[in-house]
This record gives C-alpha cells, structure tokens and sequence, in this order.
C-alpha cells in the first residue's frame, strides 16, 4: 500500500506491506530513538505521536499514518536536549532504553496539563515503564523542568 | 575531607545521548544485511528430539541455513559469566536432543529476511519422545527422573554436584556447635521460607550480532555485562581458539545481572562462523522470559536459638535451591544465601549454613541482583522479625544487641574483619525517617485499612574477594586530556562517569579531561564483568592504582623534559609538573603534545587490581504499607532506607541505583510471580501477566547515606548496585504482620495469600 504522511514535519510517501507496523515502519526509516520493550502495549518504549497524540508503535499499523503527521523524538532534538539536563542531574538517564518512549510522553505532558499534580503526572505516565530508576528520580527531573518551563506542580 | 571531583553530583557521561534517543544500543548499530536467526523451541518440558524434518523449510526462499543438534560441537560449556575456573558445570551444548524445559532450542534458523525465517519455523517437522517432566524441586533430589543423565556432565571444580542423582552442588559450612547452642537456647523458632524464580526485566530484551572481519575472526557486538567471559563461553561452544573472537559492548538497556550470563550470544555467534554473513539474533520480550535466566527458586529452613533477653545464640540456615534445567550461577548464587547474610547477627555463638542445589525441567536460573544473598536475607531476615514477636521484645532492639559492628571479625563471612559498618547508625536514622514507634505499629486509617511499619537490615559484598580481577588504563593525549580504557561495563549504572570521577580526583583535573572508553576485547584491559558489586570497589581501585603509576610515568618524562636531576624533586598539582629544586614546570598540555615528539616514554599506565577482601556495605529499611482487610490488598506507601556503601562517590548515581533497587525488590515482594502449568509451561511470559512495578504502584521513597570510611576501597567506597534490592521483601513481610499479625512465608505476598490466611 502507498501511504503518504509527515515525519517530524517532512512529507513523504511509502510503498507499507498491510501486516506492518509502525514500529518496524519507523526504524526502518531511521528513527532509531524508537525502541520496543514487551510487544504487548505494556511498556510504552515505542511510544510516538500520531498528530501530536502520544501512540504505542508498536501497536498501530504503519498504513495508520497516511495522511497524518508522525513525531518522533528525532524531531524533537531541542526539547529532548533541555529536558535531558535534569534528568542527567538527577541521573534518571541510568541504562536509557525506555528515555525516549518516556521523554515523549513527557514533552506531550508539558503541553497538556498545566499545573498539574504529582498523581496527574503519576497518571499520564503510567504506560511508561522504567525497571532501573524506581521512578522517583523521573518525578524530581519532571519537577525541575516544569519549573524551568514556569510551570507549576501542585503537591 | 573535602573532595573536587568525586563525592559530587555529576551527570552521565553519556547522559544526552540517551535522554535524546541517539542510535547507540545493538540493535540501533547492526549492519542491515545481516542474517535474521531464531530458534525453534520445544513446547515440552522434557523430551528427546527423534528427528526434525527440514526439507520443507530448507525450501522456503531466504533461508541460507537451518542446524540442529547432529549439526553442532559435541563438548558441553558453561553460559555462567564466571572467572575460569567456573564453578558452574558444563553442562550445555548449543542444540541438544534432549529437551530440559520449555522453550529448550531445537534448531536454529537463519534467513536474509525476518518473514522467510517465520516461515520457515512454521513448516519445520519435530518428532518428540515427550517424557514425563520432574517439576518439584523439593522432590528432586535423587527423583527417578534424572534431568541431566549425560556422561559427558563436566564440573571443571568438585562443589559436591552428582548428575545422576540432579545434584549441582552441596556443602555445610559451620562454627562452633550450633545443635548444643539451639538446645541450650530459652527460645528456639524454626521456619521455613519461599522464594519465586524472577525475572530481571531489564528494558533492552538480549540481542547480539557477529561478523567476521577482515583477519576472518568472528566480532561480536552484544549487550553484556561480561565481554570477556562472553569470548570464552563463545570459543568454548564453538570449538575455536579464543584468539579468533573479539567482543563489543555497545550501551546496554539494562542488565540486573541477566547479562552476566551469556543467553544468546552463542547461536548467532555460530552462524556467522558457518556462513561467513554477518548474523543477528534478538530475543523477544516473551523469548527472554521464558529462555534467560531468572533468579533461583528457594525453600530456605532457618533455626533461630535465643536467650530470653534477646541474644541470638545460635544460626542454622538450609538453603534448597532449584537450579532448573541448566546449573548456571548456582553453585555460586546458593553461598551467597548464607555467607551474605548470618554475618549480620555476629553475636552468635555458633552457626551452621548448609545448601543443596537440585536440576528440574523449569527454566534455568542464573544472576540476578543480590545472587542469593536477596533470597537469604528474605529468610534470616523475616525469622528475626518472627523471634523478635516471639521474644515480646522491639525487633530494632533486637537488632542492635546482636548486628555486626565495626572492627569486629566475621566467622560467617570468612573471618574478614568489618573494617568499615554503620549499620547501627543506618538502623537509628531508619527508624527516626518512618516514625517506627516499638509500642504500636499498626494503626487503623478512617477507611478501614490497616497501616503498618516492618524493619529489615541487609548486607552485600564488594566484589568477589580472591577471584575477581579488574584492569585500567590510562594514557596522556595531546593537550593533556585523558583517555580512561576500562574492561568493565557500564549498563546504566554509570561507572563509565564514577570511574572518570575518580580518575580526575587523583589526577586533580575536571571530570571533563578524562574521556572513559570500554569495551572491546580486543583493546580493553581485562576486566572480570560489571557483576558482584565490584565496579565501583573494584575497578575504582585500579583506577586509582593506575593514575598512581601514569602520575610516575609523566614525572619521568617531565624530568627528561626539565632537566631534572632527581624525579623525586618533581611535583605534579594536575595542570603542571614543577620541579622544586629549581622552579622550572611544564604544563599538562606541553607534556601532552611533547610526548608526540621525540619521546621514549609512553605516556600511558595499566594496572590490576584483586581484592583479598570483599567490604559489605548495609542497609537499613523500613516498609510502610496499608492493608485493606476486606481484600487483603496490600499497597506500599512509604520505604525509608539508609545505605552504608562506604563514601558516595556520585551522590545522584547512588540515590538512584538506591531506588532501583527497592523497587524491583517491591515488584519481588508484592506482584511478580512465576507460574507454571502442569506439563511446565511457564504462564507468566510477558509484562501483562508478569507484573513488574509501574510508578502508579508506589508511594513515596526517602534514601539517605550513613556513609563509612572503608580502607581498602577506593576514597573509602564500597559498592551499592545489589546491596539495595536485599530489605524490601523482608521489611514489607514484617509490616504486613504487624498489620494483619500474619507471616507470609511465600513470595510474592500477593492479596489473595494475604486474604486466604486472614479467613483463617
């Protein structure tokens, strides 16, 4: 099937066998941030948006996207990068496979919610595993970035 | 003492490559030609392979190779990432016709693309002689059904492993007279205590790739945390000389252990050598759950002798553990279920530590953070909460009578002397963090629910004393900055970063001017592997060694340099090299570039480190939890923890790898279970049934450190990475006592054991 969509604001087109997922579609395209923890949607490692809209890749056909705007954290390089000064200081990076499913998730919370409270982001988050950190490494650099970003969170 | 570099909150190194997604893990780096390999996997737990038939899927197109057990080398290894000798037996081929356990490989196939591979597994033939599987390890041990009946099982060191009888390893090790101490003791409590098989769960599920280079030797590019055992383990399988095999480690998404041994690497490994193409294998999350090697399944017997006023007399602890199919890590992992932790209660008069590992057809264990001291602890531990009720008598109280205290010698632990242990201070400082009062620690909330405290303490070591070997090398480059070559890996831990730290603390430069490189096998120094909390204490050591002698070497060349009579004359303040007679310096980054220059001085230093002594770091803990009585649901609400890991070298590194690991130990306490149907198919095979903490599942976590001197580490460090996941599952049984006033002997303490026991 030939697909045209936007990848991290880049139109493009596609020849996508129908059984393809997104997942595999995006790799292969070079979007190597994206990475797959579990293959049952209980991770939240492959998680991209699909119109701005945090999605499992891993769980969506890649003939899904056509005609809609794809974001992976390759296009998201500027944000990743400020986000990732408090992470790094809090060292809430450790092995970093599941960083950039969760920094996605993240960056779309930032937009989302606005002054939200510790359990709200608890909540938005909760698909995103992390098996090193224990989480609360991740509550402190979410903290810290909200604030930088001169939002509040409530206790 | 103050200190510039280490002691300091640093990020990682590789902090933003990370946090921005860059392609830095195996499977971002893989060649895109290579082969596709799989295996083929038994659905029995025990049978033999009579015949497979290829022919259909030899046709499919993109098939380049399909190899079964006639196909592959005939002499039996060991994956147990372990210094040679390895204490666990060979008792592996890469394919065997017999089947040991559920998902036990049948064949491997390789194609050039991923659905060719599918197909062809589809349509391969298997023909099983199904036998009837031995899946009770309590009834293993000389069981009719014999697991391993091979004549060529091979222990390359006697630990007391008998095959025919499914025996991998046995041993007694005692002190004094513990039956005459149990029978002259006024309390005596005897228990027993379960423990699940769990999995690690590391994110980045095992993958690896090889190829050969342009010498015809084999690379192989692997998520590990052992490359150095992984060539071994490699040339062992495939029968071909050590120096035909160079390993890579790329970043690692994780490893807990799980990579300390090599899962896979064998096959892809085997047939890139059979094909010459380059070849890739990467497991899926089910394949990891049900093929690596998850941590070991015990039934541990602890006997607790006291006197009325509380002194712990006399320790017997029985550790029974279940091997599964392959022996792997147990001999090793079973020791550590005593040896790391009766030493706590050094104020026994006696103790008797005596284990029996067996083989069953459940999948094969191996290492996992804590390696048996985790299952020990959980036992010793929960029996001194239960002698502490009853004795009528505060378990804080009980704990500080009788805990190990520095400077005291340790019969338990191989007559080391506890030179550095703040125990004591972390068990106060815990108490006062969770608000444990010893005259009530229940209490009922509004809603009915019952909120309670429990306390657990818990040591580790610091690397494998007498065993493990740790290599660096450091070497000046121009402009004076340095490059920091190290055999140990970095799986998310950081001590890519603690190591530069301490290189730029002894060679009083900024974290910066140290660039950390591991590893590759064929460039790196030897290092044993990131295992057995050696990193920091260990390879922290050599590191320390090492800036030593490169500190001597850059003085040698320097007083070439300066004219210097006398090198002792010479003096180094980390930016220049100044000779005290007589006032004339070089700088750093003179030296740096003049070392290019007419120069018969290596500019570089390596140096080993072993240690005759593993330091244990402890831990204090404390579990509050909330119990609803009408379902039993336990949620944790609070765990406080304070950590003696000697000096913290990375303040955030350590909070963090702190938090890690109590959350994966609540994960072990409350929820992640391992289940198998009757024939031995493992039920619990991905993250929807195996159910590993997400952050909804947590309340809050408070760390702090009670940080000790320890003499023979590096600045005093001592290692935190498996010492933290040792407490939770105790403090938490505990807390749900003094909820409910129930033990839960069996892990996980799941709401419907809980419920079911408060029926009675």
């Amino acid at each position: 099937m030939t697909i045209t969509y936007w990848l991290n604001g880049k139109k493009a087109t596609a020849d996508v066998a129908p059984g393809l997922m997104l997942y595999d579609f995006l790799r292969s395209q070079g979007c190597y941030s994206v990475k797959c923890g579990c293959e049952t949607t209980n991770c939240g490692l492959c998680t991209v948006w699909v119109d701005d809209v945090p999605m499992l890749s891993c769980a969506l056909l890649a003939v899904r996207i056509d005609g809609r705007h794809v974001t992976t954290l390759e296009g998201l390089q500027d944000e990743a990068k400020e986000f990732a000064f408090y992470m790094g200081r809090e060292g809430a990076d450790q092995c970093g496979f599941c960083n950039p499913g969760f920094v996605m998730n993240v960056l779309a919370m930032v937009r989302k919610l606005d002054a939200p409270t510790e359990e709200e982001i608890k909540e938005f988050l909760s698909g995103n595993l992390c098996r090193c950190t224990g989480y609360m490494s991740h509550m402190r650099a979410i903290k810290a970035y909200f604030k930088a970003k001169g939002k509040e969170v409530r206790a | 003492m103050e200190y510039k570099a280490i002691n300091h909150v640093v990020a990682k190194k590789d902090s933003q490559a990370l946090v921005t997604g860059q392609p830095v893990y195996t499977d971002d780096l893989r060649p895109k030609d290579c082969l596709i390999v799989k295996a083929l996997r038994s659905p029995h737990a025990r049978a033999i392979v009579k015949k497979v038939n290829k022919s259909a899927a030899e046709k499919v197109p993109g098939i380049v190779c399909i190899v079964t057990a006639e196909d592959v080398p005939q002499s039996r290894f060991t994956i147990a990432g372990q210094t040679y000798p390895e204490l666990s037996p060979y008792d592996r081929l890469i394919l065997d016709k017999q089947i040991r356990f559920v998902g036990d490989p049948v064949a491997l196939v390789a194609g050039t693309n991923e659905d060719a591979v599918d197909k062809a597994l589809r349509v391969l033939r298997v023909e099983y002689e199904v036998q009837e599987p031995l899946l009770d390890f309590t009834k293993a041990l000389d069981n009719d059904i014999v697991v391993h009946p091979e004549d060529n099982w091979k222990p390359l060191v006697d630990v007391g492993g008998d095959n025919k009888r499914n025996l991998v390893a046995q041993a007694c090790d005692e002190h004094g007279d513990v039956d005459a101490v149990l029978a002259s003791s006024d309390v005596v409590i005897d228990r027993t205590y379960h423990t699940r098989q769990n999995q690690q769960g590391a994110m980045e599920t095992f993958r690896a790739y090889a190829y050969k280079d342009a010498f015809g030797r084999l690379t192989i590019v692997s998520s590990t945390q052992v490359p150095f055992h992984v060539r071994r383990v490699v040339a062992n399988a495939l029968e071909i000389p050590k120096s035909k095999i160079r390993v890579i480690k790329p970043r690692i998404g994780g490893g807990f252990g799980s990579k300390q041994t090599v899962v896979m690497e064998v096959y892809p490994a085997y047939i890139a050598w059979l094909t010459g193409k380059p070849a890739y294998m990467i497991y899926s999350r089910e394949e990891s759950m049900t093929v690596s090697t998850p941590r070991h399944e015990s039934q541990i017997r602890v006997v607790l002798g006291a006197s009325k006023d509380g002194h712990i007399r006399g320790i017997f602890l029985d550790s029974l553990w279940n091997a599964g199919a392959y022996g792997e890590h147990t001999p090793t992992t079973v020791t550590l279920s005593g040896h790391k932790s009766i030493p706590l209660y050094n104020a026994a008069e006696a103790f008797r530590f005596s284990y029996t590992c067996v083989y069953t057809n459940t999948i094969a264990a191996g290492a996992y953070r804590g390696y048996g001291a985790t299952q020990g602890l959980f036992a010793l531990e929960t029996a001194v909460n239960e002698l502490a009720a009853a004795l009528h008598m505060s378990p804080v109280a009980l704990r500080l009578k009788n805990m190990v205290r520095q400077g005291q010698v340790l019969p338990a632990y191989f007559n080391e002397t506890a030179l550095s242990c703040t125990l004591d201070k972390c068990l106060e400082r815990v108490v006062q963090m969770s608000g444990w009062k010893d005259d009530c620690p229940r209490q009922v909330l509004s809603n009915g629910h019952i909120r309670a405290i429990g306390i657990a303490t818990a040591m580790q070591g610091s690397s494998i004393s007498n065993v493990d070997v740790a290599s660096v090398t450091i070497k000046v480059n121009d402009d004076g900055f340095y490059s920091l070559n190290i055999g140990a890996t970095d799986m998310g831990t950081g001590c890519d970063t603690i190591l530069a730290q301490i290189a730029a603390e002894c060679l009083m430069c900024p974290v910066d001017n140290v660039v950390t490189y591991g590893v590759d096998t064929d460039t790196s120094p030897y290092d044993s592997g990131s295992y057995a909390s050696s990193t920091t204490y260990l390879t922290g050591n050599a590191v320390v060694k090492t800036c030593q002698s490169l500190i001597q070497r850059m003085k040698e060349r320097a007083a070439v340099k300066l004219g210097a009579a006398n090198v002792d004359d010479l003096e180094f303040d980390g930016k220049a090299i100044t000779d005290l007679s007589t006032g004339k310096k070089i700088t750093l980054k003179d030296l740096g570039n003049d070392a290019m220059f007419m120069n018969d001085i290596a500019l570089e230093a390596t140096e080993s480190c072993y240690s005759p002594t593993s330091p244990p770091p402890y831990m204090a803990g404390a579990a509050t939890v909330d119990v609803d009585p009408e379902t039993g649901h336990i949620s944790l609400v609070q765990y406080d923890a304070v950590v003696d890991c000697g000096t913290v070298i990375n303040p955030a590194l350590a909070k963090v790898q702190t938090e890690g690991g109590i959350v994966q130990a609540i994960g072990m306490a409350l929820t992640e279970n391992i289940q198998y149907t009757p024939s031995g198919r493992l039920q619990n095979n991905s993250f929807m049934q195996y159910r590993m903490p997400t952050r909804m599942d947590l309340g809050q976590i408070n760390v702090e450190f009670e940080p000790s001197y320890e003499p023979n580490g590096p600045f005093g460090a001592k290692s935190i990475g498996e010492l933290v996941i040792d407490s939770p599952a105790p403090a938490i049984a505990h807390a749900i006592y003094n909820a409910t006033g129930i033990w839960l002997r069996d892990l996980p303490m799941t709401a419907e054991k809980l419920y079911k026991a408060m029926q009675l």
